[in-house]
């Protein structure tokens, strides 16, 4: 579904990404792991459109999507959400997941079940009336989630969704995205959480410094010492080992 | 009936009634507010809804009041075509503004500042050339018969502001619903998310801008038939341009009774201010002292109560 | 089409006028620089700093140059207050919200000059008014070219003060890392203070500088805010070098602008370029971000 060769992209002096490739198949969930810093965050903003690659190529459904405004790549079906939440701060939540369900939706009283229908799939069931500046940092993630869901993507980018969130909410979120595989969209996300991580992750690709280090199934990269190095740890390495 | 329908039936009827019953005085009063609260709507659309606050909104007033009366007095046009003409004009003048400004990636302070300059360049044009009898302005012809958009009895013109309010409450009311509003909000909250969720933010703004010029071309046009004169300073000055964002800041941008509100409030003072002049002839110069209050209210308002009045009218169900 | 020496004595007399313009724009640059503050009231602060030159002379015959002292110090005071009072204590958030607070203040400073000064426009006369300077082909007016002297000296000046002296480093301290400013125990609002001070002071000294040649109205304001605007945005936000070569360039500007496209159409000028310069390059010629 998604084909990543070769991406490069340099602010200043600085290589953020470089030369990375990932592919994702439809229906899977793929993780992208690594350091802080290693360019993971830039890498979904370049796939998102909301950088300009230096060099690559971005592939999604057969379709060449570089260099796409990020509103056009949402409509083709990729959406992703942003680390550093970003909520539509003085309206609903509700509101918030309308505007991501009028993507496809025109009708107001069909988008608001949308939003309805979308926030149960995620627990926000509750908070519907709630203002978007007025939520929890996990409220904020799971609106993200929700907003992006609303719009009917055929590919999520992920950003960290479970950052912030404690024990019982983490089980939680991954039920809701197992669920939202299971309903028919793909899945590229970028965690920390390792928790997260083996339960849902298919296939992940491993990040260090801009550049592609390891991918393969979890065992496969946590037996790769480079990763081990850079970023699991020797404990951690195990855990998944196992 | 819901509270607020039965208030706003109740309003709509005394509305109707006032110029039975009140003295002329009050009935030209009443004109002005609904006249305000309709051109406030269109800085309401773009500065309010879209979040794209605008200091020379006067650009799109002055246009419409200078292509009506251009196309009446030199090219003999019916008033009445004119008037969907001067409001293309406006809309045209919002959508070359907006192109020009977003595709420059121009926001917040540095948008503000580049439509006060627009204004002042159109303020300096309209003061040079002869089409638009330059410093002069430009006399249209008493006639006062309805084909000619001018009324005998300012009964008319009341009823005629009062017609615009409505509808712009109406457009006001259908953004709050609808698909557009809602990236319009999306637009103004947050510009990055806007995008990842498939909102085309360039043209939305642009969407934003026509339509508000075109409005506020449609209130130059009214204006420019009831008092039948406008030169350069009237039609494009920055007078005219703070009167439409204040009324908008002080009633609550973003709302849609906002500009009604604000209208109601700034003409309520400047009525007070009247009558404290009539009474304390020290002030005789009253419209400077009820700007004054206005710039103390904005001040309060953008520092203490963002949302202005109608913060204070609002619940939390925002889905009428 | 123009005789060269009527051009040329154009381009003098605008870089003459140009050179004060360098004081209403350093302020203005020195204000954002520091506070983050698009001062929307700098024009009508300007008028009024103009108007207390005005009553100085009317009251007490003070020559408008030997006011620079005493306006220059009222000025500061003026601004230190109105900070204090106003605008540091509500400008927080988005940054068109402090635009539209500073607006609030200039509405009100306009109509409060308007309705103690009415609406007539007033002039200083001074002895030296008529006197000329000939260079080359160009008559210039002797109090213009002591405006212009004046205005390069104190622009010197404060140059060293923000250089040189505890304050300045200070305020260039906080201009550049407000909160490491604050971790290096520097009372920051204070320096805000301080600056909004400053820059307003620099329009006292501008009034001063202006008042022998030009006239002060109630709307005077309205003028004076696209001006140091346009050269503000010419030269970059927060750019001194900016400041002072966009005034020269405005100053010309206006000048050349009269002339060639007559009294009326030739102020088109600035607006023309202040949309160009936010058009193409809205970080102007020496800005750093936007």
């Amino acid at each position: 579904m998604l084909e990543v060769s070769g991406i490069t992209k340099s602010f200043g002096g600085l290589k953020a990404v470089d030369s990375a490739s990932l592919d994702v198949q439809a229906g899977e969930i793929v993780a992208l792991i690594g350091p802080n810093g290693a360019g993971k965050t830039t890498l979904f903003a370049i796939l998102a459109g909301f950088h300009q690659p230096d060099a690559g190529r971005i592939v999604f459904d057969g379709r060449d999507i570089a260099g796409l405004p990020p509103h056009q790549i949402c409509a083709a079906g990729m959406v992703r959400t942003f680390q550093i939440t970003q909520p539509f701060a003085r309206i609903t939540v509700r509101e918030n997941i309308m505007v991501g369900a009028y993507l496809r939706i025109d009708d107001r009283s069909k988008a608001r079940d949308r939003a309805e229908a979308v926030a149960a799939q995620v627990g926000m069931a509750a908070q519907l009336d709630r203002l978007g500046a007025d939520l929890t940092v996990a409220g904020r993630k799971r609106l993200e989630l929700a907003r992006a869901l609303a719009t009917g993507p055929r590919l999520l980018l992920l950003d960290e969704v479970m950052a912030g969130l404690n024990p019982t909410e983490i089980t939680e979120i991954v039920e809701v995205i197992r669920a939202i595989r299971a309903s028919g969209v793909t899945i590229l996300l970028i965690e920390h959480v390792m928790q997260a991580v083996t339960s849902l992750a298919d296939r992940a690709y491993v990040l260090n410094q801009g550049r592609m280090i390891a991918e393969g199934t979890l065992a496969e990269i946590a037996s790769n010492p480079a990763v081990v190095e850079a970023y699991l740890g020797h404990g951690a390495a195990e855990v998944m080992r196992a | 009936m819901t509270r607020l329908a039965l208030l706003l039936t109740l309003a709509f009827a005394a509305a109707i009634a006032l110029p039975l019953v009140a003295p002329g005085y009050l009935v030209d009063v009443g004109m002005l507010v609904f006249f305000l609260a309709f051109i406030g709507q269109s800085w309401n659309i773009s500065g309010g809804f879209a979040g794209q606050t605008s200091f020379g909104h006067a650009v799109f007033f002055g246009t419409g009041a200078y292509t009506s009366t251009i196309l009446q007095i030199t090219f003999g046009w019916n008033p009445w075509l004119a008037w969907p003409a001067a409001m293309l004009a406006g809309a045209i003048v919002g959508w070359f503004i907006a192109v020009l400004s977003f595709r420059a990636g121009l926001r917040g302070s540095y948008f503000a500042l580049i439509t006060l300059a627009f204004a002042e360049a159109f303020r300096i044009l309209a003061n040079s050339l002869s089409f638009t009898h330059a410093g002069l302005g430009m006399l249209i012809k008493a006639d006062p018969r309805p084909a000619n958009f001018q009324f005998k009895d300012p009964i008319w013109f009341y009823y005629l502001a009062l017609a615009l309010c409505i509808v712009s409450l109406l457009i006001a009311w259908q953004l709050t619903c609808g698909r557009l509003g809602a990236r319009l909000v999306a637009v103004r909250e947050n510009e990055d998310a806007a995008r990842a969720l498939g909102i085309d933010v360039f043209a939305e703004k642009v969407k934003a801008l026509s339509l508000a010029g075109a409005i506020a071309a449609a209130g130059g046009t009214f204006y420019a038939q009831k008092y039948l004169y406008i030169d350069p300073n009237i039609a494009f000055g920055v007078d005219k341009s703070i009167e439409m964002l204040l009324v908008t800041m002080v009633g609550g941008a973003g709302t849609i009774f906002g500009p009604l509100l604000g209208a109601l409030a700034l003409t309520g003072i400047n009525e007070a201010t009247r009558t404290l002049a009539s009474i304390v002839p020290a002030f005789k110069n009253v419209q400077p002292l009820s700007l004054i209050v206005y710039g103390v209210m904005l001040i309060l308002i953008v520092g203490r109560l963002p949302d202005g009045l109608a913060r204070l009218f609002r619940r939390v169900d925002r889905h009428a | 089409m123009l005789d060269p020496g009527i051009l040329f004595a154009g381009v003098l007399n605008g870089l003459l006028a140009g050179g004060v313009y360098v004081l209403v724009a350093v302020g203005l640059t020195l204000i954002y620089g520091v506070l983050h503050i698009i001062n929307f009231a700098h024009g009508s602060l300007l008028m009024l700093a103009m108007y207390a030159v005005f009553f100085l002379w009317r009251l007490t015959g003070m020559d408008p140059y030997a006011a620079l002292p005493i306006v220059i110090g009222g000025a500061f005071a003026f601004g230190y207050i109105l900070y204090r009072l106003v605008i540091g204590r509500l400008s927080y958030g988005r940054d068109e919200n402090i635009l539209l607070i500073t607006l609030g203040v200039s509405i009100v400073i306009d109509n409060v000059a308007l309705l103690i000064f009415g609406g007539d426009t007033q002039t200083i006369e001074t002895p030296y008014a008529s006197s000329f300077v000939e260079l080359g082909a160009a008559l210039l007016p002797l109090p213009k070219i002591i405006s212009f002297a004046a205005s390069l000296l104190l622009c010197i000046v404060l140059g060293l003060f923000l250089a040189r002296s505890d304050t300045g480093k200070a305020i260039r301290a906080v201009a550049r890392e407000r909160q490491g400013a604050r971790l290096v125990g520097i009372d920051v609002d204070n320096i805000f203070a301080l600056s909004y001070g400053i820059g307003i002071a620099c329009l006292g000294a501008a009034a001063c500088l202006l008042m022998p040649t030009y006239y002060v109205t109630p709307s005077s304001g309205h003028a004076f805010v696209l001006v140091a605007f346009t050269i503000v945005v010419l030269g970059g936000m927060g750019s001194f070098a900016g400041a002072a070569v966009g005034g020269l360039v405005i100053g010309v500007i206006e000048s050349l602008g009269g002339l060639l496209l007559g009294e009326q159409l030739g102020q088109i000028g600035i607006s023309a370029v202040f949309i160009l310069i936010l058009l193409l390059k809205p970080s102007g010629l020496f800005g750093a971000r936007q």
